[in-house]
C-alpha cells in the first residue's frame, strides 16, 4: 500500500488518508435516513446536531488530555456539578445568568487545575487522579445540593442548549447549540492545530522524557490540557442542562462516551496523536449510532453490546491502519 | 520510565506504613467516639469479612496491573458469574459442582478473549476490557433483569460458615492471596509477569513469550472475578445483573491495588500490598459507619484518600507519569 | 471469535434463565387486591395519612415494651441515591424530632449495594446499641436472611420494599406499584378516544416496584383498546427522555404519555413544546417541577404518587413498639392518593425544589421548608 511510484495507488492512498470516521458517519446517516426519511427535514437533523453538541465539545476537550498521554475521567462529574451548581446559584434569577456561567467556568478551571497539578506535580497517574476527582466532585455536588436538585435554571441559561431559531432561510431551523458547537470546536481546533501549544502537547504525549530534555515545560503543558478538558466539560454541562433541565445524573457515563468518541476519531491512547476534527466526527458517529439503534427499536442491553463491539473494533482497526 | 532505583530515595513510603497509619487513625477514632465494641475480635472479623469480595477481585486485578495491563470487565463478569451460578444451581445441592465448573469456564473464556484482543489485536487494555464489560453487561441484562435462580442452603456456607471460629470466606481470601503471592514470587511465570510489566521490549528480547504471559494474567484475573461472583451468589442467596456494577468492583479493585503500592505502569507491587489496601478500605468504610458520616461526605473523603495515598508513594520519586 | 463466544454465552444464559425467572410482575391477584385498596376508606386520623392504614389488623407488641426512654432507633438504609429517598430521609429525621422518647437515630447508608447492606445490618445488630431496627431493603431476596437474623435479636420494622419473611413486627408500605399503574392508565383511558396512540416511558427493567407499575398500566391501556406505540426505557435521564420523545414525534402523533415515574416528566413535556406540538394527556408523579408545569400549561394530567410520607411511619411504629402499644400489621398498608386537577393547587409550591415530592406530608414538620431545600415563604 506504500508503493507510491504509480499514480493510481497514490490517489488511493490519499483517499485512504482521509479519516475513515467520516465515511462511517456518512454510512450511518444514510441508514438513519433510509429508516426514517423525515430525518432530512430540518427538525430531524437539527435535533440530531443539538443532541450531539455536548458530546462533541466534550470529546474535543478530552482529546487534549488523551494526546498528552493521560485520561480525564472527571468530566462526567464536572458536567453534573455545572448543572446542579448553576441551578442552585440561579434559582430562577434571570439577572444572575452571566455571572453564574462565569462562576461555573471558574469552577471547571479549578477542577482542571487540581487534576493537572496532582498528575504533574504529585506524580499520581491520571487514571487514579481523575478517578479521585470524579468521586470527589460528584460528592461535592451531592453535598451541596443535599442529594436532589435544589434550584431551577433560568430560560437565559438554558437558551444555549434549548433555543432554536425558527424560519431561518435555507436551513429552516437553527439551534443555538449548533453555534456553540461551531464556536467551541473552532477554538479547540485552533488551539490544537494552529498554535505552538498544540505542537508541544504532541511532543509531551509522544515522549515526555525527550520533550523535557528538549526544554518543553512538560508540567505546564499537561496542566493546561486538563484545564481545557474541564472547561469543555463545563460548556457541555451548560448545553446539557439547557437541553434537558436539572438532574443529578446528567453527566453519568459521559467520561467513557467522550473517550470512546475520541478513540473512534483515531486518537491514540497513551499519547502522541490526536485530532480535534476527527474527535468531533467520532462524537457525531457515536450519537448517530445511538440514534440508529433507537430507530431500530433495539432494547438498551443490545445497544450496550453494540457499543462495546464498536469500541473494540475501532481501536483494532486503528492499530491495523497504523501498521499498514 | 524504567524502574531503576533512584539514587535520591530518602523518604520511601510503602503499603505497610500506610496500613499502620490507617490502623492508628481507626483505633483513635473508635476510642474517641466511645464505640469500643468495634475493637472486639468479632467485630474486626466482621469488618474484614465485608471486604472479601473486593479482596478476591483485587488479587486478580493486581496480577494484570503488574504486567502493565488493566481489567475493567471484572464488575460485569462478577454479575454474570453470580447469575450463572445461581441459575445453574437452581436451589439444588447436586448442581453445585456443575455450577462452579460453568462459572470457572465462563471466567476462562472471558479472560482468554480479553488477553487475545489485547495481545493479538493489540487493542489498548483499557478499551478492550471496557468493551468486554459492555458486551457482558449487555448480554446479561438482555437475558435477566432481576435476581435469577437460587443457591442451595449448603452453598451459602461459603459466606456464612466458620472454621475454628474464623469465617470460611476470610480463610478462602487468605488462601487465594497466598496462592497468588506464591505464583508471583516463586515461579518463573511470576517473574515473567514482573519482567513484562517492567519493560515489555526487554522481556521479549530476553526470550519471554510476552503474549502468553499477558493472556495468562488475564485468565487469572477473570478467574478471580468469577470466583467473586460465586462468593456473592452465596452471600446474597442469588445473582442479579447489577451486583458487580453496584459494588463498583472494577474501579475499587484498581484503587486498592494502587493504594497497596502496585504501580499502574506495571512491574512493581505485590499481592500483600493489595491486601493492605483492601484492609484500609474496609477500615474506612467501618469508620464512616461508626462515626455516622453522611453518604455524600463519604464520597468526597474517599476520592481524596485514594489520591492522597497514591501521591504518598510518589514522594521522593522523580518518575514522570501520565 | 469474540462474537461467536458471546453469542454462545448468550444462548446458554438464555436457555438456563428462562425457567428460573420466577418472579411474577403481572399477578392478577395482587392487581385486584391493590385495585380494591385504592377504593378503600382508610382507618385512622383524618388528614394524617402516614398514620392511617387500609387493612384492619393489629399486632400486639407488649413483649417489646422498653420502659422509659430515651431509646436508640437504628436504621439500615438502602441509600439516599435518588431525590425520592432524599425527601423521605428528611421526613424521617424530622419525625424523630417529634419523639422525645427517641434519644438517637443511628443511620447507616448502604449506598445502593446489597452486599454492603447485609454487612450494615449484621454490624448494627452486633453493636448492641439498638432498641429497634428499621430496614429499608435495597432488594427483597438478598436482604431476607440478614433481616431474619436480626429478628431473632430485636424488633424489626421493614418499609418501602418488603422481605420474604414475616418475622418483622410490621411491613409498612403504600398500596403499591399496581395501584400506581392503575391510577395513571385509567386516567388516560378516560381522557382519550379509543385507538389513541399512547407512549409509555419507563426508567429501567427489572426493578420490582417499577415493573408492577408498568404491567398494571399496560393491562389497562390494552383493555381500553388503546394503541401503545412504544414502551421505552429512559434510564431516568432527562436528555435521553427528551430525545426519545422527539424521535417518536418525528414518526407520528402521540395522544397520551404514561410514565412509571415522574422525575423526567418535564423533559418529556419540553420535547412537545420545543418542537411545536400541543402537550397531550400526561401521567407524571408528584414532583414539584411537573406539578408547576401542569398548572402553568393547564394540562390534562394526573400525578399518581408513591408517597414519601411513608418514611414518617416507621418512626411512629418504632415509638409505639417501644411503648408496647399495638401497631397495624403484619402489613401496614398506607393510603396512596393521586394528585388530580381538583386538588392540584394545594400541592403546587414554587418555593420548593424541582424534584421535591409534594405528597410528603411534611408541611407541618419541624424545619420545613428549609430542610427539604425550599425557601421560606415571605
Amino acid at each position: 500500500m506504500t508503493d507510491a511510484a504509480l499514480p493510481r495507488p497514490r490517489r488511493l492512498s490519499r483517499l485512504l488518508r482521509v479519516n475513515p470516521i467520516w465515511l462511517v458517519l456518512l454510512i450511518l446517516i444514510g441508514a438513519i435516513v433510509a429508516l426514517n426519511p423525515d430525518f432530512t427535514e430540518p427538525q430531524g437533523y437539527m435535533n440530531f446536531l443539538r443532541r450531539a453538541a455536548p458530546l462533541c465539545i466534550l470529546a474535543a476537550g478530552q482529546v487534549f488530555v488523551l494526546t498528552s498521554g493521560g485520561f480525564d475521567l472527571s468530566v462526567g462529574s464536572t458536567i453534573t456539578l455545572t448543572v446542579v451548581g448553576a441551578s442552585m446559584l440561579l434559582y430562577n434569577n434571570e439577572a444572575a445568568t452571566w455571572w453564574v456561567i462565569l462562576a461555573m467556568l471558574g469552577a471547571g478551571g479549578v477542577i482542571g487545575l487540581v487534576n493537572g497539578l496532582v498528575v504533574a506535580l504529585l506524580r499520581v497517574p491520571s487514571l487514579i487522579a481523575t478517578l479521585g476527582t470524579m468521586i470527589t466532585v460528584s460528592g461535592i455536588g451531592l453535598m451541596w445540593s443535599g442529594g436532589a436538585p435544589r434550584g431551577y435554571l433560568t430560560d437565559g441559561f438554558r437558551a444555549a442548549g434549548r433555543f432554536m431559531w425558527r424560519d431561518v432561510p435555507v436551513i429552516g431551523l437553527l439551534p443555538a447549540a449548533l453555534l456553540v458547537l461551531i464556536g467551541g470546536g473552532a477554538v479547540l481546533w485552533w488551539l490544537m492545530h494552529g498554535t505552538n501549544y498544540g505542537r508541544l502537547l504532541h511532543a509531551v504525549g509522544d515522549n515526555p522524557e525527550a520533550a523535557r530534555l528538549a526544554g518543553v515545560p512538560v508540567a505546564r503543558v499537561r496542566v493546561l490540557a486538563f484545564v481545557v478538558s474541564s472547561l469543555s466539560a463545563v460548556v457541555a454541562g451548560i448545553l446539557l442542562g439547557g437541553f434537558s433541565g436539572v438532574s443529578l445524573d446528567v453527566g453519568t457515563g459521559y467520561e467513557l462516551q467522550a473517550i470512546t468518541a475520541a478513540v473512534l476519531g483515531g486518537t491514540q491512547l497513551l499519547g502522541g496523536r490526536g485530532a480535534v476534527g476527527a474527535a468531533l466526527g467520532g462524537a457525531l458517529t457515536l450519537t448517530a449510532i445511538f440514534t440508529l439503534l433507537n430507530f431500530l427499536g433495539l432494547p438498551q442491553p443490545v445497544r450496550e453490546v453494540v457499543q462495546g463491539l464498536i469500541l473494540i473494533s475501532a481501536v483494532a482497526l486503528a492499530v491495523c491502519r497504523r501498521d499498514a | 520510565m524504567t524502574s531503576l532505583p533512584s539514587p535520591r530515595r530518602r523518604l520511601r513510603i510503602g503499603p505497610g506504613t500506610i496500613l499502620l497509619a490507617a490502623l492508628a487513625v481507626y483505633v483513635i477514632a473508635i476510642l474517641w467516639s466511645g464505640n469500643t465494641q468495634f475493637l472486639r475480635p468479632g467485630n474486626i472479623l466482621g469488618m474484614l469479612t465485608r471486604a472479601v469480595a473486593l479482596g478476591i477481585t483485587a488479587v486478580g486485578q493486581t496480577i494484570v496491573i503488574l504486567c502493565a495491563s488493566i481489567d475493567l470487565s471484572v464488575a460485569a463478569l462478577i454479575s454474570a458469574s453470580a447469575v450463572l451460578a445461581s441459575v445453574v444451581m437452581g436451589g439444588s445441592t447436586t448442581m453445585i459442582v456443575p455450577a462452579i465448573l460453568a462459572v470457572l469456564l465462563l471466567g476462562m473464556v472471558v479472560g482468554l478473549v480479553n488477553g487475545l484482543v489485547i495481545t493479538r489485536l493489540r487493542v489498548n487494555p483499557l478499551i478492550a476490557t471496557l468493551g468486554m464489560a459492555m458486551v457482558i453487561q449487555g448480554i446479561l441484562s438482555a437475558v435477566v433483569s432481576n435476581f435469577a435462580g437460587e443457591v442451595p442452603r449448603s452453598f451459602r456456607s461459603f459466606d456464612s460458615g466458620t472454621v475454628l471460629g474464623l469465617p470460611v470466606s476470610l480463610i478462602f481470601l487468605g488462601l487465594v492471596a497466598a496462592g497468588a503471592s506464591a505464583i508471583l514470587n516463586w515461579t518463573r511465570f511470576g517473574s515473567n509477569i514482573y519482567a513484562v510489566g517492567g519493560n515489555i521490549d526487554a522481556a521479549r528480547l530476553a526470550g519471554i513469550r510476552t503474549d502468553r504471559v499477558i493472556i495468562a494474567a488475564h485468565l487469572l484475573c477473570s478467574l478471580c472475578a468469577s470466583v467473586t461472583g460465586l462468593y456473592l451468589a452465596a452471600r446474597l442467596g442469588s445473582g442479579a445483573p447489577w451486583i458487580g456494577r453496584d459494588g463498583m468492583y472494577d474501579l475499587e479493585s484498581i484503587a486498592v491495588a494502587v493504594i497497596g503500592g502496585t504501580v499502574l505502569a506495571g512491574g512493581r507491587g505485590g499481592i500483600w500490598g493489595t491486601m493492605a489496601g483492601v484492609a484500609i478500605f474496609a477500615m474506612i468504610d467501618s469508620l464512616f459507619n461508626v462515626l455516622g458520616v453522611d453518604a455524600f461526605a463519604k464520597q468526597v473523603l474517599r476520592g481524596g484518600i485514594i489520591v492522597a495515598a497514591v501521591a504518598a508513594y510518589a514522594i521522593g520519586s522523580r518518575r514522570l507519569v501520565a | 471469535m469474540t462474537l461467536r463466544t458471546t453469542t454462545a454465552m448468550a444462548v446458554a444464559l438464555a436457555v438456563l434463565a428462562l425457567p428460573a425467572t420466577a418472579q411474577n410482575f403481572d399477578d392478577p391477584t395482587e392487581f385486584a387486591e391493590q385495585e380494591a385498596q385504592l377504593a378503600a376508606t382508610p382507618i385512622g386520623p383524618e388528614g394524617a395519612p402516614w398514620e392511617q392504614y387500609l387493612e384492619d389488623s393489629m399486632v400486639d407488641t407488649a413483649q417489646y415494651a422498653a420502659g422509659e426512654g430515651p431509646h436508640t432507633v437504628c436504621f439500615s438504609n438502602a441509600g439516599v441515591n435518588n431525590p425520592w429517598r432524599v425527601v423521605g430521609w428528611t421526613n424521617m429525621q424530622a419525625e424523630v424530632a417529634l419523639h422525645p422518647e427517641i434519644g438517637e437515630l443511628i443511620h447507616v447508608d448502604a449506598e445502593g449495594s446489597d452486599d454492603k447492606q447485609i454487612g450494615d445490618i449484621n454490624d448494627l445488630v452486633a453493636s448492641g446499641n439498638c432498641d429497634v431496627l428499621i430496614v429499608s431493603p435495597n432488594t427483597t431476596a438478598a436482604l431476607t436472611p440478614a433481616v431474619e437474623a436480626a429478628c431473632e435479636v430485636l424488633p424489626v420494622i421493614v418499609f418501602d420494599r418488603g422481605v420474604n419473611t414475616d418475622c418483622p413486627v410490621t411491613f409498612i408500605h403504600p398500596v403499591g406499584g399496581y395501584g400506581f399503574g392503575i391510577q395513571g392508565a385509567r386516567f388516560i383511558a378516560e381522557n382519550v378516544e379509543e385507538g389513541a396512540n399512547v407512549l409509555m416511558l419507563r426508567i429501567l427493567p427489572g426493578v420490582d416496584v417499577l415493573e408492577t407499575r408498568y404491567s398494571a398500566g399496560r393491562r389497562i391501556l390494552d383493555e381500553a383498546g388503546l394503541n401503545v406505540v412504544g414502551a421505552e426505557f429512559t434510564d431516568g435521564d432527562n436528555a435521553k427522555t427528551k430525545s426519545i420523545v422527539e424521535d417518536y414525534l418525528q414518526r407520528g402523533s402521540i395522544d397520551a404519555v404514561w410514565m412509571d415515574a415522574g422525575a423526567t416528566a418535564v423533559a418529556a413535556i419540553e420535547a412537545f413544546e420545543d418542537n411545536g406540538y400541543d402537550v397531550p394527556v400526561f401521567v407524571g408523579e408528584d414532583q414539584q417541577d411537573f406539578l408547576q408545569k401542569w398548572q402553568e400549561l393547564g394540562l390534562t394530567a394526573i400525578a399518581p404518587t408513591y408517597p414519601t410520607y411513608q418514611w414518617r411511619t416507621p418512626i411512629i411504629a418504632a415509638a409505639r413498639i417501644l411503648a408496647g402499644e399495638p401497631v397495624p400489621g403484619p402489613e401496614w398498608v398506607l393510603p396512596q392518593p393521586a394528585i388530580t386537577a381538583e386538588n392540584l393547587d394545594q400541592y403546587v409550591n414554587p418555593d420548593m425544589p424541582p424534584l421535591h415530592y409534594a405528597m410528603c406530608g411534611c408541611e407541618e414538620l419541624p424545619g420545613y421548608p428549609e430542610a427539604w431545600g425550599g425557601q421560606a415563604s415571605n
